[in-house]
């Protein structure tokens, strides 16, 4: 039995309280069968709802039922999508997609089981206690589920992993056993043994949210329940803290001397983690009389402390890929998490036409009608208009009544710096362009865009630093940028049309500013040779223009060539000669132009 | 309802507590902005909140909270009312009214009664959530995800201390004083400046580090979550002796003495700091007296101003975008250079 399907199981079992899942994998049978696996366990009539993409507030969070209020001719209140779910499950596919106000809405419901609206005339409050299943299809490092939902569900489960079940295989568990726990969760006790032994595993493992170890022990909690157990014993802390904890390390805890009554292969072994799970399962099976039993068998000798059991256990289930990501993040960063300028990215660019208020005006087609509004601004004059009997009469509306929603379009964008640092480029402009990017940062802090810059020099392009409000940072890796050897000019445009592709996708809108001489003499292969380079950067330059990305390209070269003003026509871009421009100079043209844009 | 978190349960967050309870003692401070990392019991606390504080007095049926003993500031309601005859009084919890993520204008500033309109054809007003906050608490959980037209809306009253409203034929102003408590997470976003202003205080919330706090922090929330109202009932002595705290602080509130030499200091504080305007010395000087009237003090001390300095003063810095010493070293900077070690 794998770990995802454990978790299906204890997700069943107490589905407020754990909050939820974050499956990882692509769309697919293996997300369907553990779906499958999930439905199976849950009561009978236990409410899904599927959380359609872009959804509005009022199906989220609920609002007034547009038909039964004017047939009724009062308000009708319709229940949202949330309120819908309370004591089941919100499944959410593309979660990595999801807006920042969506995960606000979803974490302020986990975070109080109920649902406030306060919308369109209604005031209410529902009971919304319930469970989201994140469905992670994130590829790439920039696709990630927001890190305020993760915090809040008790399981990760990646079924990309291939740890696959076989589709066939019977649960170990059953609906009505899952109910049966369920009832007597609130029996379950936990020693202060059980809390600090989760607690100390947390801080081994580098987790600092609190609400870590508080899962855990709902989770250890949950697995005491379905085993059929009161009190939650050292096999149920380690499942929480192999399932909640392990998955949330950003450091890999100090390794203890190893114990002389400790299992020989202590440090890496998952089947021996499995199997102590195996164990209580079958227990469980036997009605759960005999897990006391077990446990003191299994444990000649004196046991361990439980806190070192559970650290065991959750360093087990450590994923293989940390240990690799962690070597590269500390060399690489100083800052507490690289992820974290990216997680506060996609703020601003929820603005894809928010509505925001109401203005009076006829429809036409691109405006809203925002039919509530056009109803208050009716109503009272129905009695001057001659509506006869307000029970049969019809609303008589007229048209200095329409009121359309008002909607924002701003988008926050993503200025993208590709700078050429060659040869023929450093030795006269580097610096000035350098400069004239660092004058731009500053630009952008105030308007609170985020910033990219891509350097591009020898053989290839690479990410100096991602997409980042962070002001700080980008100086600093600006300030170090070495200069120097050929130009390929064709790896930098493509590097940057995918990352300006990565930015509108997240909804934001992308400019890039290429500070090049355009003189390209290295290939994508990595050879040198002009006339090869330069053609290689033309169908690159087509290829960016497809993408449809605005762009600006800044002339350094000491004389403009017709070469680069050609190269600009082929990216759809603006062309901006500046011979002999200083920084100050540079910036200000590159403000007016992105301006205008 | 469920039952709220105890506010006496909440474990350290001192910072935090002791902001929420000078507002609570002197709401003229001017609100609280609780920012931290996730997790933390931000919202916990301020929804503990209306479970702590002494009962208020209302008149009895007004929908905007009018205070029986200060007819000056009636609503309009109320003051055709008390023409006609003498108005009766009633005790109820201060509001702590949530502004939750997705309300819409209507409900925040009130409009047209829609089912009075189409029901009955009278127009009558529908008074929203900033007048179910008057005289208690407005709180925005993430605040930072605010829409700016609603953000602009609350700047305008929060200043102004009144709501007018001029929508669908409607015309009428009231009262609408209340303290704004905002919380968020930085990570994902920064608030506007102006926004950020507005508040009296700012806290800075974190991940408590130590084991033991942890572990009790857990043990507590999971006591709670099993059974919610035996847990309050537990700590309903201490909830009770930290609410008698706040109705004396409130009474000693006009009393409590502010020596030349804490203004001074304040004063030297702020320049030293470089903090734009009045509002810095202003708050700083009411915090510290709020805090001492919560000691029991009968005059403000230099150590009332230490501990209140950070939340009054962290949030009004001038940003340097490139100083990356941010704003907790300079603060703890020029308070040792101010007060001395």
């Amino acid at each position: 039995m794998s770990d995802a399907l454990l978790a299906a199981a204890l997700l069943a079992v107490d589905p407020a309280g754990t909050g939820g899942a974050a499956v990882r994998g692509p769309w697919g049978p293996a997300r369907d069968d553990w779906l499958a696996a999930l439905t199976a366990l849950l009561p009978e009539g236990t409410p899904l709802r599927r959380l359609p993409p872009g959804v509005t507030d009022d199906r989220l969070l609920g609002g007034l039922d547009l038909a039964a209020t004017l047939r009724a001719r009062r308000p009708v209140v319709e229940r949202g999508l949330l309120a819908e779910a309370d004591g089941g499950i919100v499944l959410v596919p593309m979660a990595e997609r999801l807006s920042p106000a969506s995960v606000a809405r979803l974490t302020a419901t986990l975070d109080t089981g109920s649902v406030v609206v306060e919308r369109d005339g209604i005031a209410a409050r529902h009971p919304a206690r319930l469970a989201v299943v994140a469905f992670d299809e994130g590829i790439g490092e920039d696709e990630r589920l927001a890190p305020p939902l993760v915090d809040r569900l008790a399981f990760a489960i990646d079924l990309a992993a291939g740890e696959a079940d076989d589709p066939g295989a019977g649960l170990a568990w059953s609906r009505d056993g899952v109910a049966a726990a369920r009832d007597s969760l609130a029996e379950v006790t936990a020693d202060e043994a059980v809390a600090t032994a989760l607690c100390e595993t947390a801080t081994a493992l580098g987790i600092a949210s609190i609400r870590a170890p508080l899962l855990a022990l709902r989770v250890a909690r949950a697995h005491a329940a379905l085993r059929g157990a009161t009190r939650i014993d050292e096999g149920d802390a380690a499942v929480a803290a192999r399932l909640v904890l392990a998955p949330r390390a950003t450091r890999l805890p100090a390794e203890e001397p190893p114990r002389e009554d400790a299992p020989p292969q202590e440090t890496a072994s998952p089947p021996q983690a499995d199997d102590s799970t195996n164990d209580s399962n079958d227990s469980m099976d036997d009605s759960g009389d005999d897990s006391t039993n077990e446990s003191g068998d299994s444990m000649p000798g004196e046991p361990p402390p439980l806190a070192d059991l559970v650290l065991a256990a959750a360093r087990a289930a450590i994923p293989p890929h940390l240990l690799a990501s962690l070597r590269a993040s500390s060399v690489a960063a100083s800052r507490p998490s690289p992820a974290a300028g990216r997680a506060g990215a996609p703020k601003r660019g929820t603005g894809r036409g928010r509505a925001v208020g109401t203005r009076a005006g006829r429809p036409d087609g691109r405006a809203r009608l925002n039919v509530l509004e056009t109803l208050r601004a009716a109503a009272p004059w129905q009695g001057l208009r001659g509506a006869t009997d307000p029970r049969t009469g019809r609303l008589e509306i007229r048209a200095d009544d329409f009121r359309l929603t008002r909607v924002k379009q701003r988008t926050a964008s993503t200025t993208i710096f590709v700078v050429d640092a060659s040869g023929s480029a450093a030795l006269s402009r580097l610096a000035e362009a350098k400069g004239a990017v660092e004058l731009l940062l500053a630009d952008c802090y105030v308007r609170r865009d985020e910033v990219a810059l891509i350097a591009f020099r020898g053989t290839a392009a690479e990410v100096v630093v991602p997409p980042t409000r962070s002001l700080v940072r980008a100086k600093r890796c600006l300030a170090g940028l070495p200069g120097g050897g050929a130009t390929p000019l064709a790896a930098a445009i493509d590097l940057a049309g995918a990352m300006a592709r990565a930015v509108v996708r997240k909804g934001q809108s992308a400019n890039v500013v290429f500070l090049t001489d355009g003189k390209a003499n290295m290939t994508r292969a990595g050879r040198p040779g002009s006339a090869e380079a330069e053609r290689e950067a033309g169908a690159a330059a087509r290829l960016f223009r497809a993408g449809g990305s605005t762009a600006l390209v800044v002339d350094t070269s000491p004389r403009p060539r017709p070469q680069s003003e050609q190269l600009a026509r082929e990216m759809g871009a603006r062309y901006l000669p500046l011979p002999y421009a200083g920084s100050h100079e540079l910036s200000s043209a590159i403000q007016a132009s992105t301006r205008q844009s | 309802m469920r039952t709220p978190f105890p506010f006496a349960a909440i474990v350290g967050q001192d910072e935090m507590k002791l902001a929420l309870l000078a507002a609570s003692v002197d709401p003229t401070i001017g609100g609280v902005l609780v920012f931290g990392d996730r997790g933390t019991g931000k919202s916990t606390a301020v929804r503990a909140l209306a479970a702590l504080l002494p009962p208020m007095k209302v008149v009895a049926g007004c929908r905007y909270n009018c205070d029986p003993e200060a007819p000056a500031g009636f609503c309009p309601e109320c003051r055709a009312r008390a023409g006609e005859r003498k108005l009766k009084a009633q005790s109820v919890p201060v509001p702590v009214v949530d502004l939750p993520l997705g309300v819409t204008e209507d409900r925040v500033v009130g409009a047209l009664d829609l089912e009075k309109a189409l029901t009955q054809g009278v127009k009558a007003f529908e008074p929203g959530l900033l007048a179910r906050a008057h005289r208690g608490f407005l709180y925005i959980d993430e605040v930072n995800l605010l829409e700016d037209h609603l953000v602009d809306l609350l700047l305008d009253v929060a200043a102004s201390g009144e709501n007018v409203v001029e929508r669908e034929g409607l015309s009428l102003r009231h009262p609408a004083r209340f303290v704004l408590v905002g919380s968020g997470n930085p990570e994902e976003g920064e608030l506007r400046p102006q926004l950020l202003d507005r508040f009296g205080l700012s806290v800075d919330v974190r991940s408590p580090d130590d084991l033991a706090t942890r572990v009790t922090v857990v043990r507590r929330r999971d006591a709670f979550e099993r059974d919610p109202e035996t847990f309050a009932r537990e700590w309903d002595k201490e909830t009770g002796r930290l609410r008698s705290k706040i109705v004396s602080a409130r009474r000693r509130l006009a009393d409590v003495d502010c020596p030349d030499t804490v203004l001074e200091t304040a004063a030297r504080l702020c320049l030293q700091l470089g903090v734009d305007g009045l509002r810095g010395e202003l708050t700083l000087m009411r915090a510290a007296r709020a805090l001492a009237a919560l000691d029991g003090a009968r005059a403000v001390d230099l150590a009332h101003l230490r501990r209140i300095a950070a939340p009054a003063l962290r949030h009004r810095l001038r940003r340097d975008p490139l100083d990356e010493a941010g704003s907790e070293a300079r603060i703890e900077r020029a308070v040792g250079e101010v007060f001395g070690p």
